[in-house]
């Protein structure tokens, strides 16, 4: 069947509209635009790890060739121009508030990781600016570098903030200790253990990047900038930075060649460009290469984490205790505080019914990138912890680990979990199950029996995550610490000929909205998918919305449908008239307005013109026109769940893992389109892989470098070394929107590493492997082995 | 980048004479290590002398019981090279598995042999089957040709114009892949050569080398497991330690004669 164009039926998998032009090559990103009289910004970058700076001389970098201006934190001072702010307030354990270090757009008198912006030049050619920028010569005073967490906590460690004790920005706690330690000490079993979350460098195919000027003639700051909350940032950039007024500042993100939560943050370099747009009243234009993407986008994950179960002795969970040390970098940046806490702490009860649980997080400073959301932010690491525990707790009870989840789970939604939220649905049974049927959980010994035959180790290894997205009800999240409502809106504008434009704050990185919304719409109105544009972006096109990120596209959606059921009760008004019924009598359904009173039927398109034309029905009862809006503010998270089960193939003589299958059956509600559904899992459970078998963002202990600063060494995915995934949805819908949906983005980043880690531990019949299990790990561990 | 000025020369002559009249004149042949250094700022070449264009260097040939694999021939023409793959299939399977697509299709064998990387794949093949590197000015046997990581035996101006080596069938290519890079984390190219075996190791970390100990046990008993190996071959780094590369010398030497045996 040729889905391509024709009307189509939301939850059918339509073919992406919008790859056609991505494939031809006329994307058009941020990079692509040159603007009359542009110039170009390079930053002059630390290339120290901590160090006091005692002294810029850029006398001989401005002289040079094309150069209008150097730029240094002073002149940013001097201006005004704020320090940036952390988004989310959170609260210690003992009533004080996070301390947030202060971060300038460039560094004021202290460097405090390799690659901070330290100066900004701008120059009529990137070569130019480039090599101004090689000309200012800094002086530092070298500090001891603190790039990993217990070195930052260590007695007597410098100070990353001098003004911050013990380089800790919070101490927060969540759940309740004391049912947590009554609990404990009534245990029948209590399993331990410690782990690391490995840092990730985020690598959006497309690196960041800006181009800033005022526009004289419309007297507004035109911002092109590649990032996922476009609507966000301009409020940022009015309110927090004073760099123009809301209503003259127009933010646009064009095309953005992947987020994955790294272009949700609001980042040093971006202001300063800006900044300097402003000074130089021309437009400024900066593209990250991809070392300085490395450097500089926020990293992800990062904790070290001692986790502990308690367990009843049938194998019940009684209660979790878990103490995390969450290296947030250099800084606090947009999201820090939330991804460790509200993101993290909040999921660890998992799927399971746990009575008690109580978590201790505490924010590290270090000499590092500061680490924000990436894919899953926060939810990755607490689907770990609970998953590798849980694991262990049913190798060392002798019950299969597939049993000891079904003996635990959660059954009576909604439900709600020691540690803040209330899950709205789910059938974690059914998920269970469906992923052991879809990998023959059954048959695995002979499986393994055949790998050993060839010299190979065999492990398979479940995992089962919660995660919550949707994000979010507006008045809870303030409550929590939210500065920001979370709602989406959208306008659906019918044109007179009965073409649609859907006007979104949500925003398309890659997702496919413009298939996916574009098909709430044809669905609704029973129109052709091509007849259906969706706009985003651009702030001079949509005034509101909040972004994407966080797996939220469901609230734009449902705005988008809302707005859809506004027109569509205007048009059974006027066709009340036209038809000469009762409103209440009117139907709308299949594209067609009817009555059972009337035999006369007007289908949509007529109706669009007809509300155009306006010579048919009362003008001072019902106004011309047919435009909607609406602004959807979930009640409720959704709670995406699902359970993945892994089959990793180990040579003991190279300690190559390689993934010899993955099976995943998720829940995420009402699927809009089922082919880019699973694109979003493939995309998800590989970059999961990739955690667990190969990325690490590693820093030298002594210097401080980044070493793992390039795709020579850092080790991403290939599509070679991950297998052809199984996959089967089975959705419960959500009551938490009107299309029952969850959300998919992040559940495959989330569920898989835990499900390799466990596969891999099962496979050498090992307690634990930190992550990533790269081949001279697990061959130390194979060789333990023998010699054991 | 830097500015430099990219001369793309008629033929082999011109090209010399670029190079002789500059000192800061540097040879380009495919530039899958040279654009990615120039990107980095590392480097500032006045000239960069495209060699890829030039007749001369290009066209394999079999000759006498040899394989001449010109200069500026891509990767992706030797792994596709029916002559290639009649007289040494291991060679071609060594080019195919260089990097990727993009980087098979702009390297080439002679920009590979002149940078000399410690962790390159063809230097092993060069070395395993004595190989003679053809310069624009005289012939060098491979084991000559090397001399330390990153280095050669190539004099300011000399232009590598082919590589020629002896038939073989009886040869293997063995790599284990650094996870990233796809460089050699540790390759081993075996080969069966006048009755005797051949083993050169690359991706230890000082420059690709003959293991004799090795070859000497492949044609004794066949077990490499004691066989002596020099430490101070090996250096370690962030993917693998000096012991795993040692290891998996072993590992990838073995499994490389167990399928030219």
């Amino acid at each position: 069947m040729n889905l391509t164009a024709s009307r189509v039926k939301f939850g059918q998998s339509v073919k992406r509209q919008e790859d056609g032009r991505f494939l031809r090559g006329k994307g058009r990103y941020v990079d692509d635009m040159i603007l009359p009289g542009q110039l170009y910004a390079a930053f002059v970058r630390s290339p120290m790890a901590h160090a006091r700076i005692t002294g810029i001389d850029a006398d001989h970098a401005a002289s040079m060739p094309g150069v209008e201006r150097v730029l240094t934190a002073r002149d940013l001072v001097a201006a005004g121009l704020p320090p940036l702010p952390c988004g989310w307030a959170i609260t210690s354990r003992d009533g004080t508030p996070m301390k947030v270090g202060v971060r300038h757009a460039l560094a004021l008198d202290k460097v405090r990781y390799v690659g901070e912006p330290v100066a900004l030049v701008v120059a009529r050619t990137q070569a130019q600016a480039k090599d101004a920028a090689e000309a200012v010569i800094v002086d530092y005073d070298d500090l001891p570098a603190m790039v990993d967490v217990l070195d930052a906590m260590a007695e007597g460690a410098g100070l990353i903030h001098d003004e911050i004790d013990a380089n800790c920005a919070f101490d927060w706690e969540i759940g309740d200790a004391a049912a947590t330690e009554a609990a404990f000490a009534g245990a029948a079993h209590r399993i331990a253990l410690t782990l690391r979350n490995n840092r990730l460098v985020p690598n959006a195919i497309e690196p960041r990047a800006i181009n800033a000027g005022w526009d004289g003639s419309s007297e507004e700051l035109t911002v092109y900038m590649t990032h996922q909350n476009p609507i966000g940032m301009r409020m940022f950039y009015a309110a927090a930075f004073g760099l123009a007024a809301e209503h003259k500042l127009r933010m646009v993100s064009p095309d953005v060649g992947g987020g994955f939560g790294s272009k949700a943050h609001n980042y040093p370099e971006e202001v300063a460009v800006t900044f300097a747009a402003k000074l130089v009243d021309g437009p400024v234009k900066w593209t990250a290469d991809r070392s300085e993407a490395f450097l500089t986008d926020a990293h992800g994950r990062d904790h070290l984490t001692d986790v502990e179960l308690a367990l009843d002795g049938q194998g019940r969970f009684l209660a979790l205790r878990v103490d995390t040390r969450a290296n947030v970098g250099a800084y606090l940046s947009s999201s820090g505080s939330l991804v460790p806490t509200y993101m993290y702490a909040t999921m660890l009860s998992g799927q399971y019914a746990i009575p008690a649980i109580h978590a201790r997080v505490r924010a590290i400073y270090s000499s590092t990138c500061p680490v924000d959301a990436y894919r899953g932010a926060g939810r990755p690491e607490a689907a770990y912890v609970i998953e590798r525990i849980v694991d262990v707790a049913a190798r060392e009870l002798g019950i299969n680990p597939a049993e000891i989840r079904r003996r635990n789970f959660i059954r009576e939604f909604p439900y709600q979990t020691p540690v803040v939220y209330q899950y709205d649905s789910g059938d974690y049974e059914k998920s269970l199950d469906a992923a052991l049927e879809l990998a023959h959980y059954a048959g695995f010994a002979g499986r393994r029996a055949e790998s050993e035959r060839h010299g190979k180790l065999r492990g398979i290894g479940l995992a089962a995550y919660v995660e919550a997205c949707g994000i979010g009800p507006s008045a809870k999240l303030a409550k929590l610490g939210s500065g920001a409502g979370m709602w989406e809106s959208a306008e659906v504008r019918v044109h007179p000929i009965g073409t649609v434009e859907v006007l979104t704050g949500a925003h398309s990185h890659g997702q496919g909205h413009a298939t996916t919304f574009a098909q709430v719409v044809s669905d609704r109105f029973g129109i052709p998918i091509e007849n259906v544009s969706v706009i985003q972006g651009d702030t001079a096109r949509v005034q509101a919305g909040t972004g994407t990120y966080g797996s939220r596209a469901s609230v734009g959606m449902s705005a988008t449908l809302r707005a859809c059921d506004r027109i569509i009760d205007k048009g059974k008004r006027i066709a009340a008239h036209l038809m000469g019924v009762d409103y209440d009598a009117v139907e709308f359904d299949d594209g067609l307005f009817s009555s059972k009173d009337s035999n006369v039927t007007i289908a949509f398109a007529e109706m669009a013109y007809a509300a155009h034309a306006a010579a048919s029905f009362p003008t001072d009862e019902i106004e011309p026109g047919l435009v909607a809006t609406s602004f959807f503010d979930p009640p409720e998270f959704t709670y995406p769940a699902g359970v993945y089960v892994c089959e990793v193939e180990i040579d003991p003589d190279t300690g190559t893992v390689e993934v010899a299958s993955f099976c995943a059956a998720d829940d995420f509600g009402n699927v809009a389109n089922p082919m880019i559904v699973e694109g979003q899992v493939h995309g998800g459970v590989t970059q999961g892989i990739g955690q667990a078998l190969w990325e690490n963002a590693l820093y030298d202990a002594d210097t401080g470098q980044l070493m793992s600063a390039s795709f020579m060494d850092y080790g991403m995915p290939r599509a070679q070394g991950v297998p052809d995934y199984k996959l089967v949805f089975s959705g419960v819908p959500s009551p938490s929107n009107p299309l029952g949906m969850k959300g998919c983005g992040e559940a495959g980043a989330i569920g898989a590493p835990p499900a390799i880690i466990n596969a891999v531990c099962n496979a050498l019949d090992v307690r634990h492997v930190d992550m990533p299990a790269t081949p001279e790990k697990i061959w130390r561990l194979c060789r333990q082995g023998k010699a054991g | 980048m830097y500015d430099f000025t990219y001369r793309r020369p008629a033929d082999l002559a011109e090209a010399r004479a670029i190079l002789a009249g500059d000192e800061g004149a540097q040879p380009l042949s495919g530039g899958q290590t040279l654009i990615p250094v120039l990107r980095a700022r590392l480097a500032m070449p006045a000239v960069l002398v495209d060699l890829t264009a030039l007749d001369e260097l290009k066209g394999i040939a079999a000759e006498g019981g040899r394989i001449l694999i010109p200069a500026a021939t891509t990767h992706a023409e030797v792994a596709a090279s029916g002559t290639v793959r009649e007289h040494c299939r291991a060679l071609a399977a060594l080019a195919g598995g260089i990097g990727d697509p993009q980087v098979r299709h702009r390297g080439t064998i002679g920009g590979s042999v002149a940078n000399n990387d410690p962790a390159a794949c063809y230097p092993s093949a060069c070395l395993a089957l004595d190989a003679e590197i053809r310069t624009d000015r005289r012939r060098i046997a491979a084991p000559d040709f090397f001399s330390g990581m990153f280095q050669t035996v190539l004099e300011p101006g000399e232009i590598v114009t082919a590589v020629s080596f002896p038939a073989c069938r009886g040869a293997h290519y063995e790599k284990f892949p650094n996870p990233a890079s796809r460089f050699a984390l540790i390759a081993v190219f075996a080969a069966r050569l006048a009755g005797e075996t051949r083993l050169a190791v690359t991706g230890g970390g000082t420059g690709v080398f003959r293991w004799h100990e090795g070859e000497r046990a492949a044609d004794g008993n066949g077990d490499l497991s004691e066989a002596a190996l020099d430490e101070g071959r090996f250096t370690g780094d962030l993917h693998a330690s000096v012991e795993y590369r040692m290891h998996l010398t072993r590992v990838m030497a073995q499994r490389a004669l167990a399928k030219i045996h």
